[in-house]
């Protein structure tokens, strides 16, 4: 029961010392349960394959989906042949990728990197001065447009923007203007900043909660106006959670899908985000192989800004 | 108080007004219309009536698809906490050569690997399984995409229970399951809660995932079945779409205010996607 099995070299028990001193080193590592390597392997199993099929198998078949003629019906579907890159050369140079990919980037960075960061952060600021109840109701109202399902989110946009009847319209007066025609980008683009603020806004509450607070007296004694304080004070303690906010809601922005529940795609693609764009190119219109090219180029990506956000939280952990 | 202080309490005042009524109004539709005796897109002060919902229980698919959606929620969280319970305390009590480094990439896979970057190769290998239109396989998607976060989170939790409990129990010859489910488990409540008000907040809202996997509308959960009511002339069906937004909403912001009266809100480095 107390023996600890070794996985890695296979010795007779307790022949040597180096054995026995693993085994020190072993029961040190706090394994109080005596669960043993074996039995730890058997533990995370389940999980690890679990995982590998769901998804890293999807992950690496992309690669090699994305190199075929895949399709679901037809003669491709019962015999895929090797097309080698042509699928990855027809999505980058098709003028419709490139405008979908510069969409994007106009959508993460006024929605996430510009919008949100900056109400989140303004409101977290704003916060600290407001009475307890207020500040709560504030708060909830906030993160009650994070955590409702998008499905019901996206129709309130449509319910709010909808050109005979909508709030907005009834509101400015503006009677018959189709937000979503005239629009559609900026509509997105408010929608994402409204649904996603909450974030930020909790991480720079928090944030704010570990500057200390002699550092705000002082520059309080000393005469600092609001902006030297935020400079001078606010900006070098919180830096890195700046980074964390900024590599963490580019990474989901990037990959929201919601917006296709209000414009899906349209007018005439001019909302269509990545996301969107390969829902139509591969499970709208077929072309499934096309579409695993640019899926690969997304997880790509992705990878490149995740791989930076864990390194800064590789940093800063020792 | 000087004036220049002054101006920026008003400042900040006329700030937090403006925001918390852009906040605000999207989400007012969704408390005025479900009552309102004919709802219409625009914000009202209700003509108050119930009858809306009894037009969304007369509906064949309304009170389906919210009993999908927990069938398939409840499926999804149940592996999620049942594996990331076995797999994060092994993790937290035994160094497993590469442990963190598994760690690390399990993080990194869950965070490129998204529902919108992989809906192609997923759509395909649940089509090659014979899975599609059918709930397992979206809780087996559903299921691989939060474990690694799961696993990440409830490690730390695992941390930080202590350990002689478990030594006691041994010493009175409980195998390694037991100790689990009598010992560790009972410590580890708080980190599992969370968990699980999680997964059931991620799997609840999800409407990509279903939409491309599931075919009948029978059996498509309310994320996706909200945007099927509409009425006979091609316009939206307000009466149901209220009230079943309502509805639809209400679990997940009760699970979620619960968790953060009990337990506080804890950051994870983004506990929701």
């Amino acid at each position: 029961m107390t023996t600890v099995p070794s996985l890695s070299e296979p010795q007779p028990a307790g022949s040597s010392d180096p054995e026995r001193s693993r085994r020190r080193r072993l029961s040190d590592d706090g394994d109080a349960a005596g669960l043993g390597r074996v039995r730890a392997v058997a533990f995370v199993a389940p999980s690890l394959v679990l995982i590998a099929i769901f998804l890293v198998f999807p992950a690496i078949w992309t690669l090699y989906l994305g190199l075929t003629n895949w399709r679901l019906t037809g003669l491709a579907a019962a015999e895929p042949e090797f097309v080698g890159t042509q699928n990855y050369i027809d999505a980058l140079t098709d003028p419709a990728f490139g405008r979908s990919l510069l969409l994007t980037v106009v959508f993460v960075f006024f929605s996430a990197i510009i919008g949100q960061s900056i109400l989140g952060f303004a409101l977290a600021w704003a916060g600290r001065g407001l009475r307890r109840g207020l500040r709560t109701v504030v708060e909830t109202t906030v993160l009650l447009a994070w955590i409702i399902p998008a499905s019901v989110v996206a129709f309130l946009w449509l319910a709010l923007l909808d050109r005979r009847n909508g709030t907005l319209n009834a509101l400015l007066g503006t009677d018959g203007f189709a937000w979503l025609l005239e629009y559609p980008m900026q509509s997105i683009i408010v929608f994402n900043i409204w649904n996603g603020t909450a974030f930020s806004m909790l991480l720079f509450s928090s944030a704010l909660a570990s500057v200390p607070p002699s550092q705000f007296e002082t520059a309080r004694m000393a005469g600092a106006g609001t902006f030297a304080t935020l400079r001078d004070v606010v900006l070098p303690n919180i830096r890195g959670h700046i980074l964390t906010n900024t590599l963490l809601i580019t990474l989901w922005t990037f990959n929201v899908f919601a917006p296709y529940l209000i414009t899906a795609g349209g007018p005439e693609g001019r909302t269509e985000i990545i996301g969107v764009y390969i829902y139509r190119v591969a499970l709208r219109d077929g072309a499934l192989a096309e579409g695993a090219a640019i899926s690969l180029i997304m997880i790509l990506i992705n990878l490149v800004i995740a791989s930076l956000y864990l390194r800064l939280l590789r940093e800063r952990k020792p | 108080m000087t004036v220049g202080q002054s101006l920026g309490t008003i400042g900040r005042y006329v700030f937090v007004g403006f925001v918390l009524a852009f906040f605000a109004l999207p989400l007012l539709w969704l408390v005025t219309a479900p009552f309102d005796r004919a709802p219409s897109l625009t914000v009202s002060v209700p003509e108050f009536t119930m009858q809306n919902f009894r037009t969304m229980i007369d509906n064949p698919y309304a009170l389906r698809s919210l009993w999908n959606s927990v069938l398939i929620a409840f499926g999804t969280t149940a592996i999620v906490l049942a594996l990331a319970a076995l797999s994060s305390y092994a993790l937290s009590r035994v160094r497993i050569p590469g442990r963190d480094t598994l760690l690390y990439l399990l993080l990194l896979l869950s965070s490129i690997v998204t529902g919108t970057a992989a809906m192609v190769p997923t759509f395909l290998l649940i089509f090659e399984l014979g899975l599609i239109d059918r709930q397992l396989g979206v809780v087996l998607v559903m299921a691989g995409g939060l474990l690694p976060t799961a696993i990440f989170i409830l490690k730390d939790f695992m941390d930080s229970t202590p350990r002689s409990y478990e030594e006691s129990a041994r010493v009175y010859g409980a195998s390694s399951l037991q100790v689990l489910r009598h010992v560790v488990i009972p410590i580890a409540r708080p980190g599992l809660a969370t968990i699980a008000v999680w997964a059931v907040v991620q799997v609840w809202g999800n409407f990509l995932v279903p939409y491309i996997l599931l075919r009948s509308p029978d059996k498509q959960p309310a994320a996706v079945t909200m945007f099927t009511f509409y009425t006979e002339g091609g316009q939206p069906n307000l009466a149901l779409i209220s009230t079943f937004s309502l509805l639809f909403s209400i679990p997940v912001v009760a699970m979620y205010l619960f968790v953060n009266r009990r337990y506080g809100f804890r950051f994870h480095g983004g506990i929701k996607r």
